[in-house]
């Protein structure tokens, strides 16, 4: 089978972002990056179905150097092959699937996060489905394929949807589908010394500009109570006039 | 979430990408397998075996040792970032691994013959087998030259005669490396579990590192193989493994102040007193400012001194400049952490009186903190104040 996982890096969840002096950016100044949580779930779909049907895996991103980072970490949890698009613009969600569905046309499945919870677009496996014009599920936390037929389970609002699609196909995947390994020290150290393939990027237009960035209001740093009665007269108080969400 | 680690200085930033993803890896293995289970551990004071093949299977043991043998064949920052973390957990599961790695694995493989290290090392790895170290003796403890275990050579080997005390791992242990005195001179053996005349009872009734085992070491006419005599004469041989184990428990050490820091931070924001949280008051902040401060330069100590031991030019006194000021700023915030707690420091909700109590022992242990103020006094006035 041959598996193509696509990652990204994201800056940790808790990095204290500020925005770039353009106002159009993050600043990355003192940002610690680490791989999306959502893609370890994805990395090691990957390789339990090496396990189960043989073939290899891939790990694929966008990004610019730094990105290297990640695909060490995935070839320390044991994938077959690293390739980094290079990337040093951010690119859209739309530039970002057409990398991918570029790196993923020979693959019988590709695996992605269910989002990049940097900026939770939640569009570029849909839309990596779409380029390639393959059937995708989103949201997987139960996987089991038997031939080319898949049966996937997807998490919806409030239950679970059960369907079935054929490979080659696309997945994006959820918590709870598994649970990622630990990357063994002697093995990072054999990740050390193998290539990473860097391709250039389709450098396909953007369909999305961004105007303006911006952080949260400091209004809306949260206000410490107590639990008497005059507190609890104030919150209500707080939760009806304020948040207005009573 | 993964565990945020304190980095005031950026310091991670100058890692390399494999010394990062050692720590974060070690991390994250802490707050899923170490976290969850030690309180009830320390309790009941008995040492967490699920863990030992856990550790293994991640490859912390012997972890700068080549990878013929098994191990991962990493460098002193990984292997020091390693113990930082399993520190932050506990210092009894930090010991093991110290134990395992700088005093069991470290003289195998640097004064064990091929066979030795083809026997024992990939074993000891693997955590199939459990090594320990027996140096301090009852009447023996700062001043282990003055050691009365013995070795009488024989025909096949050596009888080995005497005993050990407060040895880590002694009753788990399926080796033992144990200094005696041959002609006068201490040489190292390994002492293999079932042979005639060796036991290792457990000693009870410790109030510090309860999640860890500590025995006394028995050889009553001992009859150890003459391959078993390691390739070393003089204090020479345990001092270097003593080296190698107190450059980790420099960064163990970080792991356990970090922990009770954390502690202390999440707790100061979140308890209020006289209407607001206790970190708005100055004296609260200034106990906070004091554990950062420590901590950031006991990091920056670390740092310098895995760069030195990588190059080769680091020096014993140098580690135990780090091992005495790292462990004492250890102390002092877990004192200081337990007190921003208030009645719920004493509490084993909140990691920080295990921590305080543990640190006592490791205080104590690989040189005490007086005896490396005496070594560094040695070093730089030329006079030796402890013989
Ligand atoms: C939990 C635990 C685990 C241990 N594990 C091991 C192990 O695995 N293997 C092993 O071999 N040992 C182990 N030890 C023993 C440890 O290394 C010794 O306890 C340590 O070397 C101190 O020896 P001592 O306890 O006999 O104290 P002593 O040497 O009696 O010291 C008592 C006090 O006197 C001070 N002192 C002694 N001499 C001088 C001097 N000349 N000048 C000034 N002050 C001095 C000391 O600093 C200390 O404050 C362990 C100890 C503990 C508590």
């Amino acid at each position: 089978m041959n598996i193509v996982v696509c990652i990204s890096q994201v800056p940790d969840t808790t990095t204290k972002v500020t925005v770039a002096p353009d106002g159009k950016k993050i600043s990355s100044a003192g940002v610690k990056f680490i791989l999306n949580p959502y893609d370890e779930f994805a990395l090691e779909e990957g390789l339990q179905l090496r396990a189960k049907y043989g073939g290899s895996v891939t790990a694929v991103t966008v990004g610019g150097d730094s990105a290297k980072e990640i695909l060490r970490t995935a070839l320390a949890m044991g994938v077959d092959k690293a390739v980094l698009i290079k990337d040093d613009e951010r690119a859209d969600s739309f530039g970002v699937a057409h990398n991918l569905a570029e790196a993923a046309r020979e693959a019988d499945i590709a695996i992605l996060g269910r989002q990049s919870i940097d900026f939770d677009s939640y569009g570029t496996a849909a839309m990596t489905a779409e380029l390639l014009n393959l059937p995708s599920a989103s949201m997987v936390s139960k996987l089991s394929i038997d031939g080319t037929k898949v049966v996937a389970e997807c998490d919806i609002d409030g239950g679970k949807e059960t369907i079935e699609l054929s490979l080659p196909c696309v997945i994006s995947v959820q918590k709870g589908l598994n649970e990622p390994r630990y990357p063994k020290l002697p093995d990072i150290m054999k990740a050390k010394s193998k290539p990473i393939e860097e391709r250039a990027s389709a450098g396909v237009a953007p369909r999305v500009r961004t105007l303006s960035m911006e952080l949260p209001k400091s209004s809306r740093i949260g206000k410490v109570l107590g639990d008497s009665d005059a507190d609890i007269q104030e919150l209500v108080r707080l939760l009806h006039e304020e948040a207005k969400a009573i | 979430m993964a565990f945020q680690p304190v980095d005031y200085y950026n310091l991670y930033d100058m890692l390399e990408p494999e010394e990062k993803l050692t720590r974060e890896t070690v991390s994250d293995f802490v707050d899923a397998e170490v976290l969850p289970i030690i309180e009830q551990h320390y309790r009941a004071g008995t040492f967490p075996m699920d863990l030992v093949e856990k550790l293994a299977g991640l490859g912390v043991f012997g972890i700068t040792l080549p990878q013929e043998y098994g191990c991962a064949g990493m460098n002193n920052i990984c292997y020091g970032l390693a113990m930082q973390e399993l520190e932050r957990g506990d210092s009894g599961v930090r010991s093991f691994a110290s134990v395992q790695s700088s005093l069991v694995m470290y003289p195998i493989y640097t004064y064990g013959s091929e066979d030795i290290r083809r026997k024992w090392l990939p074993k000891l790895a693997a955590g199939q087998a459990i090594g320990c170290f027996g140096l301090t003796e009852p009447d023996y403890g700062s001043n282990p030259t003055g050691m009365i275990t013995t070795a009488v050579k024989t025909d096949g080997g050596y009888l080995l005669n005497g005993a050990k005390m407060w040895i880590t791992n002694g009753t788990l242990a399926d080796v033992a490396v144990v200094w005696a005195k041959l002609d006068g001179i201490v040489h190292g053996f390994l002492v293999e579990k079932g042979m005639k005349g060796f036991s290792a009872p457990e000693m009870k009734g410790k109030h510090s590192l309860r999640a860890s085992i500590t025995s006394e070491l028995i050889f009553q006419d001992v009859e150890v193989p003459a391959e078993n005599m390691l390739n070393i004469k003089g204090m020479r041989g345990p001092l270097s493994c003593l080296t190698q184990a107190r450059y980790g428990i420099s960064w163990g050490a970080i792991g356990a102040a970090t922990g009770v820091y954390h502690s202390a931070l999440d707790y100061a924001k979140s308890r209020i007193q006289f209407g607001k949280p206790i970190a708005s008051f100055q004296l609260v902040q200034e106990k906070l400012v004091w554990m950062l401060s420590e901590i950031t330069k006991a990091q920056l100590l670390c740092y310098q001194l895995g760069r030195m031991k990588d190059a080769g030019t680091m020096n014993p006194n140098q580690v135990s400049l780090a091992k005495r000021n790292n462990v004492d700023i250890a102390i002092q915030a877990a004192r200081i952490a337990r007190d921003i707690h208030g009645a719920n420091g004493i509490l084993d909700e909140y990691p920080v009186m295990r921590h305080a109590a543990n640190l006592e022992s490791v205080r104590t242990y690989e040189g005490t903190h007086d005896i490396h103020t005496l070594i560094l006094g040695a070093d730089i006035t030329g006079i030796q104040a402890f013989s």
